[in-house]
């Protein structure tokens, strides 16, 4: 336990050693402990941003998206009434082509009818001129009992 | 050690508590400013060359990203040591913060010689010096820098020329001289030496307290290593040895527990009052 030397060479050590740590190892790791500070400061705010960004977003999804539904909703029921307007229309027509057609079957088959009632009659007064012919072939002169004929025709 | 006998109690411990100094045999003035302890010198330099050379090897790797387990734990530290110079010290810390720093690693490094077994370093040291063709029980080797009171108030005195440059530097050397004579009693010319006399005192009194609080804690620490080395030597072959050899085994193990508290504390607390020391030359009274 004696005094010596020794103490001014450790004094001169310890300030040595003190500079070397304020010059070398200080800064750069208080330079680096700052930036990082700064990095998460910078990132904490960037996630609130993001944040209330992200609730914007799905505020403005929602939005958007209601109003889609609305807008197909608006669509569909537009459609639809189309669509039973259109239905109610085809029938409509459909109805109205059934009758025609119906109307003039029915005229076709009226006149169709009457032409054969008139090629009956033709057929039947040439059959009874035939047979009165047959029958009364010496009396009957065809030009003068035509007007007969006609009548008789007129008549069936 | 001799090779004849082996040292009894006490020239073991007085063989472990001289050191290895300029003069080849133990300073026998209790001053002696042309000696040197060449053993705390080359511990204490090794020592703070490999706090320095860690701290700078952090530093050059240090970034900003996500940093490894490495420059964690020396952030972790200069964090504390940034916010304890923080709190202490009231004005420019661009030296005072980094001094802390140093001297607390430093000082943790030297005290953690404390925990290396007693005779290991010396041992090797008494080898060495026999091969070199000299008297090996004559080499003496201390390897815990901070159990040498010339390291320790070598460096309070260090804080103690810091104190008073940052005094003067803060209140310039007419306010440091007029604080010196006016307080802590008064502007009076009556109280002028009283003053003086109390603020030498108090220079005094911290700065050898600061140097012998620490060496006060590594010497005794040092010296309680031996004694218990001591009972691991006690074994002798029979039960009584036997006891003491578990003995040591279990103090050993105790007291290194303990001593690994005891150095960090120390470091801590030579660090704290350095800050504090400083952080008072940086107020006026």
């Amino acid at each position: 336990m004696n005094l010596n030397a020794t103490l001014f060479a450790q004094l001169v050590v310890f300030l040595i050693l003190a500079w070397f740590t304020m010059k070398f190892v200080w800064p750069p790791i208080m330079k680096a402990l700052d930036e990082r500070a700064g990095k998460i400061a910078d990132g904490l705010a960037a996630a609130d941003k993001a944040k209330t960004d992200l609730a914007h977003a799905e505020k403005k999804a929602s939005d958007e998206l209601r109003k889609a539904r609305e807008s197909a909703a608006e669509f569909r029921s537009g459609a639809e009434r189309q669509v039973a307007q259109l239905i109610e229309e085809a029938r409509a027509e459909g109805v109205r082509i059934v009758n025609a057609a119906r109307e003039a079957a029915e005229a076709e088959a009226g006149v169709a009818s009457q032409r054969a009632k008139e090629a009956l009659r033709e057929h039947v007064a040439v059959l009874a001129v035939a047979g009165a012919e047959r029958i009364l072939r010496k009396e009957i002169n065809a030009q003068a009992h035509a007007e007969l004929l006609t009548q008789l025709k007129s008549e069936l | 050690m001799a090779a004849e006998h082996a040292p009894n109690a006490s020239e073991y411990i007085v063989h472990h508590l001289t050191h290895l100094n300029s003069l080849g045999h133990k300073q026998a003035a209790l001053v002696d400013w042309t000696v040197f302890h060449l053993d705390s010198l080359f511990w204490s330099v090794t020592l703070g060359l490999l706090a320095v050379l860690i701290l700078s090897r952090a530093a050059a790797k240090a970034t900003s990203g996500v940093p490894g387990r490495f420059q964690a734990a020396v952030e972790i530290l200069i964090e504390m040591v940034e916010s304890q110079s923080k709190s202490i010290v009231h004005g420019d810390r661009t030296f005072i913060a980094p001094l802390a720093l140093t001297v607390f690693v430093w000082i943790f490094f030297m005290n953690a010689m404390d925990l290396l077994p007693v005779d290991l370093l010396p041992n090797i040291w008494a080898w060495m010096f026999g091969m070199a063709g000299h008297d090996s029980s004559h080499a003496y080797m201390r390897v815990v820098p901070t159990a040498d009171l010339n390291a320790t108030l070598g460096m309070s005195l260090g804080v103690l020329l810091l104190c008073i440059y940052y005094s003067i530097k803060i209140k310039g050397l007419g306010g440091w001289i007029h604080e010196l004579f006016t307080a802590p009693f008064g502007s009076h010319p009556l109280l002028y030496p009283i003053n003086f006399a109390m603020q030498m005192i108090e220079f005094v009194a911290k700065t050898v307290s600061h140097g012998m609080r620490l060496f006060g804690n590594m010497y005794a620490g040092e010296l309680i290593f031996m004694l218990i080395a001591l009972m691991g030597a006690a074994w002798a072959g029979t039960f009584g040895s036997g006891l003491l050899w578990l003995g040591g085994v279990f103090a050993g193990t105790i007291w290194a527990i303990f001593h690994i508290l005891i150095i960090t504390l120390q470091a801590f607390i030579f660090m704290m009052l350095t800050l504090v020391y400083i952080g008072q030359a940086h107020e006026t009274h």
